[in-house]
């Protein structure tokens, strides 16, 4: 796998996924700043947390409007794997590659914990390492993690099986419980939680590395 | 021509920044307060002279950058 991270200015989560990427992969991944304009040769596009723009004007707005993701928008629609992990979930709600939008945490705090969650679908590429409704435990760590969609979206992608997780314990408002979504060709996966935070015992678990393993061993 | 662009969260999403402040006017003693909704306001100069191209031109920034159509709703008004 020829993993390519996408770096906007205020993401903070990049180096760290790129850890997970390197730890399942065994080689370091591209990392690719947002102004370029053309990916390198990649079959696997991350987007990754942090606060691109300083969430001026909605949080993955700007972000998902730079020079890079007009290439990305191609990749995906043209089957390869992305996934966006909290801003980038964000980012891809907003580029229009996934359905809704994440808006302020219901409770109007910024939520800092890990959280359990239930794997809805064990069958897409991102998830086949779990069985399904199995728990997983993940860190959140955000401020707009409250996902929002109009009721037939969200009747679509629960009776589609496009719900890959949901959270046990609700921490921000998400309509139905909603963690991470797939759009409807199953190549996009956005989550608000931290896969890349839980890879290694030092930090709490090993959800995370099982998470990123299946999805190399998918892609194999 | 100068834009002033007014995007407000659509009825029925969740607005807690509106909750928070509704709250606090409360506790100022401001009763009868309620439904308290916050949105954002945007002002840009155009170049366009004319008023229906700058009506024209906010619209398209409002549709691919200023506004989410899935939780916002926007106005524009275009000042001389």
């Amino acid at each position: 796998m020829k993993p390519a991270i996408i770096v906007f200015p205020a993401s903070n989560c990049d180096r760290d996924i790129a850890v997970a990427m390197e730890q399942a992969t065994g080689k370091p991944p591209a990392m690719v700043w947002h102004g370029e304009t053309s990916l390198p040769d990649t079959d696997f596009i991350v987007l990754p947390g942090g606060f691109s723009y300083g969430d001026y004007l909605r949080s993955g707005a700007m972000a998902a409007k730079s020079p890079i993701m007009r290439a990305v928008i191609d990749k995906a629609n043209a089957g390869t794997p992305v996934i966006g992990v909290c801003n980038g979930f964000q980012i891809l709600c907003e580029a229009g590659l996934l359905p809704g939008a994440l808006l302020r945490n219901a409770g109007l705090n910024f939520v800092c914990r890990t959280v359990t969650l239930k794997v809805e679908n064990s069958q897409s590429m991102f998830t086949s390492a779990f069985d399904k409704g199995a728990f997983v435990d993940f860190p959140v760590a955000h401020h707009d993690g409250n996902y929002f969609a109009d009721d037939e979206t969200l009747d679509r992608l629960d009776s589609e099986g496009r719900v890959a997780f949901r959270y046990v314990d609700n921490p921000n408002g998400s309509a139905r419980d909603i963690a991470g979504i797939l759009n409807d060709a199953g190549n996009v996966l956005g989550m608000m939680p931290h896969p890349e935070r839980m890879i290694s015992p030092l930090l709490g678990g090993m959800d995370g590395a099982a998470f990123f393993k299946g999805v190399v061993d998918a892609a194999a | 021509m100068k834009a002033k662009i007014t995007i407000t969260l659509k009825n029925g999403v969740l607005d807690p920044q509106g909750k928070a402040i509704e709250g606090a006017l409360s506790g100022l003693g401001f009763d009868g307060a309620s439904d308290v909704r916050q949105g954002k306001v945007i002002e840009l100069k155009l170049e366009e002279s004319d008023e229906a191209a700058a009506r024209a031109k906010a619209e398209e920034m409002c549709k691919k950058l200023l506004a989410n159509p899935v939780m916002e709703n926007y106005a524009i008004e275009i000042l001389a």
